[in-house]
């Protein structure tokens, strides 16, 4: 997507006493995209959040946001909303006065009328004068994005939106997240550590590792074609042969081939992974259907096509 | 014998001797008439509630509820940003902590007089102010309502702070981080989320600081001296040197009744005291 760029870090690094969290970071960030921020717990994507909100000052490096330099601006002073992990909802006030908290200090005409609107968008109408402790996870994971909304920022944050959900709803909201995200045209920019969220959510993702961006591109791009074994790994089950990458659902179990002894069958529902040992001592999974099933101790052929390969 | 029941007879005796048993006298003596030489004596009566309604008595009743307010006030003010500043002091919390509680190491009355040395006309403040030439005649500092709130202020700040602190050191620093990023500015966060969030620490600390300067006579007594007359000073007199302890007694109960009736005032719908 060539569309213009909402906000801009450029080199950001950020020095703790301790450590180096983050480590001259330059991203770019479309408007109207839905970006994901991915890596592991501790890679520094939620300092970059915290940097782009105004929690943290980077120590070097700059942050633009709609063509303005924004790092001194107090947190107050950015057009940029932030949706908290734990959702961070005032507890002494209901729905409607939490979403009406941002609108009132911006001393908003309209209030009540976005508020109603917003209400609507995040389907919970007819909650807003419930207190946050008297709704559902999902409610309140609602209510905090609602809240952040409302204020139509020129970026909205989030923070594991979902990882206080529970499994099951976890993956309903992903598809509503990305249909609001459409509806109200909002730029999210999403940190997560769950590959399959940012895959199945994203317009554009950057993997993090130990600080620094290791590759940027649509989810296709990330998962197809991985730059470093880091964000290969990262992304799904990868085998190693000689130099190549290799997706399991890539490796066949043929008539003809490479010659493999089943070490193990992990049956997983729709699909079976099928551990094996190749006659050169490597280990290899395929991803097969399980209605055809193999024996522990039985060699096999296996095979898979060259372009599926990966290098890097 | 249960366990449980083992473990709180202790302390139940123990409350019942030294709390209800006293109380117990007190309601008993009030209903009584006074002895020649202290003391009480019969005949039953009922005059000694009835005096307690003299405006004299309302006066003294108001005036020390103004100096309680007032120390309350001021402690609230005082405590707050300093509860604020424990709470965010991470590792140093626990060293701030016992700072505001080491006066309890030595006795009150002590800690009173030095605040006599201090204040006195020929105290520290008066004569350092002095021997710089600021001022020639001492500043009267001792012996006024100010050298009396002064007094209170310093005796109860620790029991304002505490419970400031402690409902302080729980709140959610992410909520204080959401109202930033909603766009208030820090005086709102404070009065808009702060505030509110610590209300029953407000209340708890308003209630340690209020319900003892309302009855306090110590610092009234040594600080204030004759010229401040509060309750808690008419209700020692009576059982000093007036020698009538009914009355006395009365007395302590009437401010017992306004001590009371003023907790239940604060006390929010379906909430415990405290």
């Amino acid at each position: 997507m060539a569309s213009e760029t909402v906000l801009e870090l450029r080199g950001v690094s950020k020095e703790f006493s301790t450590h180096r969290a983050v480590a001259d970071v330059s991203l770019q960030i479309p408007r109207g995209s839905f970006f994901s921020l991915l890596g592991p717990s501790g890679c520094g994507k939620t300092t970059i959040l915290r940097m782009i909100a105004g929690f943290e000052t980077p120590t070097a490096g700059e942050i633009w946001l709609n063509g303005e330099c924004i790092d001194t601006l107090p947190p107050y002073r950015r057009n940029v909303n932030t949706v908290f992990q734990g959702y961070a909802l005032f507890p002494h006030l209901n729905v409607q006065d939490n979403i009406e908290f941002g609108l009132r200090r911006k001393q908003a005409k309209d209030a009540a009328e976005r508020v109603e609107r917003v209400l609507e968008q995040v389907r919970l109408e007819g909650k807003a004068s419930r207190r946050p402790s008297e709704l559902s996870g999902g409610e309140r994971q609602r209510v905090a994005l609602a809240r952040a909304i409302v204020l139509q920022p020129d970026v909205l944050l989030l923070d594991e939106p979902l990882s206080a959900l529970d499994p099951l709803l976890r993956k309903q909201v992903r598809g509503e997240l990305r249909d609001l995200q459409r509806r109200v045209d909002v730029t999210f920019l999403f940190v997560t550590h769950d590959q399959e969220e940012a895959l199945s959510m994203s317009d554009q993702i950057a993997v993090m590792n130990a600080g620094a961006l290791e590759q940027v591109g649509t989810p296709r791009e990330i998962y197809a074609q991985p730059r470093t074994r880091f964000v290969a790994g990262f992304l799904g089950a990868m085998n190693w042969i000689g130099s190549a990458g290799l997706r399991p659902e890539s490796v066949c179990i043929t008539p003809q081939g490479r010659n493999a002894v089943v070490t193990g069958v992990v049956y997983l529902g729709s699909f079976c992974h099928v551990e094996m040992t190749l006659e050169s001592g490597e280990a290899i999974t395929a991803q097969i259907s399980p209605v055809n099933p193999v024996g522990i101790g039985q060699t096999v052929c296996v095979s898979w096509n060259a372009d599926d390969e990966v290098r890097c | 014998m249960k366990l449980r029941t083992a473990f709180v007879l202790p302390s139940a005796i123990l409350m019942a001797v030294t709390m209800l048993a006293p109380l117990a006298i007190i309601v008993v003596y009030s209903f009584l008439s006074r002895g020649a030489y202290g003391g009480v004596q019969l005949p039953w009566t009922l005059e000694n509630f009835t005096r307690v309604w003299d405006p004299v008595y309302g006066f003294i009743i108001l005036r020390s509820l103004w100096v309680a307010a007032v120390a309350t006030a001021l402690c609230l003010i005082l405590g707050f940003p300093l509860a604020l500043f424990i709470a965010r002091s991470g590792p140093r919390k626990n060293f701030y902590l016992s700072l505001v509680i080491l006066p309890f190491w030595t006795s009150f009355l002590i800690r009173t007089y030095a605040w006599m040395f201090i204040l006195r006309d020929t105290g520290i403040v008066n004569s350092a102010l002095q021997s710089v030439g600021f001022i020639r005649q001492p500043l009267p500092l001792l012996y006024n309502y100010g050298a009396v709130i002064l007094g209170l202020v310093y005796g109860f700040l620790p029991f304002m702070v505490l419970p400031l602190y402690a409902t302080l050191e729980r709140l959610d620093p992410s909520l204080i981080e959401a109202a930033a990023d909603l766009g208030a500015r820090p005086w709102d966060t404070l009065v808009r989320v702060v505030l509110p969030l610590c209300a029953p620490g407000i209340r708890a600390g308003a209630i340690l600081t209020f319900v003892p300067c309302l009855g306090t006579y110590l610092t009234s007594d040594l600080l204030g001296g004759s010229k401040t007359v509060l309750i808690g000073n008419v209700v020692q007199n009576q059982f000093t040197a007036s020698r009538d302890w009914p009355f006395g007694a009365a007395l302590s109960l009437a401010l017992m009744a306004i001590a009371i009736g003023l907790l239940l005032a604060v006390r929010r719908r379906g909430e415990e005291l405290l």
